[in-house]
């Protein structure tokens, strides 16, 4: 039965629907994204062929911002390294060693991820409202009235107001991937450790951390490309404003396209982001991968 | 995914008996505090969605309400629209499961049970899906769905929708099926079934609980999308919630209750499936970290 045609013709028919969604939509717009990235394109007339001008415009034009929006995005990936994965990897630490309510800790942290992103702006504009808002309330009750600030208003500190909700909802998920890991740790090698007279921070700086490294080296890919695509939580909170402050690379393409209708300019940082995640993700693999000979 | 009950005894076991420290406190009130910062929000929304403005704006900041004022869902859902949002959101997310669920269970099955060359190869050409941002097909997708008149349709979304869940979805199934002996389709194959019998009859019923991972995993995905749904359709009829609740924040600037009943109406399915399914939630995001 397995030669015959009529077998060939059956794998193909099987592999069809995803065939087709897949390509359809994920493969042949990446080529489609990178046609037009090279062309002088408002969506209307005809597009004409320019070349790699629009790349050249996007790094060295001070209108387009795009070089602001990409110092935003990889300050954000780098707040996301130092501040959330080492907290989320503390927590992972903590609760994993078993101590009570573990569950209900893990499943109240990782809550905040499944709950939409405008949701969850919706409620942060609300908590940052500078008259009414929960931070303001809060600040004025204790009597610190000059610690009051317009958040998400002010061009100084928006950026950063508008960072605290990202780096909070994730927590969640970076936690639980490090908690699966170090739940994954074989109880003999802790129980070697715990015989030599590790004590334990000995036991996780030695023992656990190296052996969910391939985990950590996860968690850090998915913070600096996500990071780089951020999208939802800007959109909500400011969308790019005041006076493109919190500009993060996503923002400004939906801006170029259905503002300023430049197609072409739009593509150009749609690939440029493809590019810059791959590339991150190529050299954090790198780095890990050095790591483990030393 | 396992790992997580099997060990759970040991770590136990090793604490259990260990004296109240100061630091052990000073974990506790870390984990605690922590816990507290994520409640609050949904804590503050469940209770602003049933006071009146005096109450949100001054006179009971973060109590619960002294008045329930239950009339604020009935504006979000009439005024505010939010039925017609939720019903938008429903179709979508049931037709992109439905879809995942075939097109991925069809192609696991060609990929995993099937004999041929390059079926590997293909697998790693889907995983690819893990990686490739949605800011890939914005473009494209807007243009193609505008000449073809499918901007502002459930179409609009539900096939972009379908096509990036579906490497998650080929993911998962690839390792329930895997579960599955393969004596069963030699079995069916002597009893005279041919492929699709095979499929039809042996794996999709025995593919129940990969049914139940894929569609929450899709679920979750296409209730909370907004970059795709706040472009392809922004025609009121086609809304779903994440655009129409963002729409309803300009209408209602000032009146915070019926935003409030409008994101938890946004919000109560996916916490009530999470509250029901947390282990099977946390297990499908893991194995989609660890392959991805």
């Amino acid at each position: 039965m397995k030669k015959t045609l009529g077998y060939k013709v059956n794998i193909f028919l099987f592999l069809l629907p995803a065939l087709f969604l897949f390509v359809a939509v994920l493969i042949a717009p990446i080529a489609m994204s990178f046609y037009y990235s090279l062309q002088n394109w408002n969506g209307l007339k005809t597009p004409e062929f320019i070349g790699f001008q629009n790349y050249v415009e996007l790094f060295t034009s001070g209108s387009i911002k795009f070089t602001w929006a990409l110092k935003n995005a990889l300050l954000l990936a780098l707040f996301s390294t130092i501040i959330q994965l080492p907290f989320a990897l503390w927590l992972a630490l903590k609760l994993a060693k078993g101590i009570r309510g573990e569950r209900a800790f893990l499943s109240i942290y990782f809550m905040p991820v499944l709950i939409s992103t405008v949701v969850i702006g919706q409620l942060w504009l609300k908590i940052y409202n500078p008259d009414y808002g929960v931070l303001n309330v809060a600040l004025r009750a204790l009597g610190l009235e000059s610690w009051c600030q317009i958040w998400l208003g002010d061009r100084k500190i928006a950026l950063g107001a508008a960072f605290v909700p990202i780096l909070w909802q994730y927590v969640g998920y970076h936690m639980l991937l490090m908690y699966a890991g170090v739940k994954g740790v074989p109880p003999e090698l802790r129980e070697a450790g715990m015989l030599d007279g590790c004590t334990d921070g000995q036991l996780n700086r030695y023992i656990v951390i190296p052996y969910i490294k391939p985990i950590l080296r996860v968690s850090v890919i998915f913070a600096v490309t996500g990071s780089l695509k951020s999208f939802d939580l800007i959109y909500v909170l400011t969308n790019g404003g005041p006076v493109h402050a919190t500009e993060v690379p996503s923002t400004l393409m939906i801006s170029l396209l259905f503002k300023r209708n430049r197609y072409g300019m739009g593509s150009t940082i749609a690939v440029m982001l493809i590019l810059l995640c791959f590339f991150f993700a190529i050299v954090i693999n790198a780095v890990f991968r050095k790591e483990k000979v030393v | 995914m396992s790992t997580i009950s099997e060990t759970k005894q040991v770590g136990r076991a090793r604490t259990a008996g260990n004296k109240i420290t100061p630091s052990k406190v000073l974990i506790y009130f870390i984990l605690i505090l922590w816990a507290l910062i994520c409640l609050f929000p949904v804590y503050w929304m469940l209770t602003f969605s049933l006071k009146d403005n005096a109450e949100i704006f001054g006179a009971n900041v973060i109590g619960l309400p002294n008045n329930w004022l239950w009339s604020n869902y009935t504006e979000a859902l009439k005024t505010g629209r939010m039925d017609l949002y939720f019903l938008n959101s429903f179709i979508v997310a049931v037709a992109t499961i439905l879809i995942t669920l075939i097109a991925s269970a069809m192609a696991t099955y060609a990929m995993t049970r099937l004999v041929w060359k390059g079926r590997e190869t293909m697998n790693k050409f889907f995983m690819l899906g893990l990686t490739i941002p949605i800011h890939a097909a914005i473009v494209p997708l807007y243009v193609v769905l505008g000449k073809t008149h499918l901007l502002n349709s459930y179409t609009a979304l539900v096939i972009p929708y379908s096509a990036f869940s579906l490497a998650m979805g080929i993911l998962i199934c690839t390792g329930f099926m895997g579960d599955i002996p393969y004596d069963l389709d030699e079995a069916a194959f002597l009893d005279g079934c041919g492929v699709w019998g095979i499929f039809g009859r042996v794996i999709v019923p025995l593919m129940v609980p990969a049914v139940a991972t894929v569609g929450i995993y899709t679920f979750l995905q296409c209730w909370n999308e907004l970059m795709f749904a706040t472009i392809f359709n922004s025609k009121e009829a086609y809304k779903t919630l994440p655009v129409g609740v963002q729409g309803l924040f300009g209408q209602y600037q000032t009146k915070w209750g019926p935003v409030g009943a409008a994101l938890t109406i946004a919000t109560v399915p996916t916490l009530l499936v999470y509250v029901f399914l947390s282990k099977r939630i946390q297990d499908s995001f893991i194995a989609g970290a660890v392959k991805g």
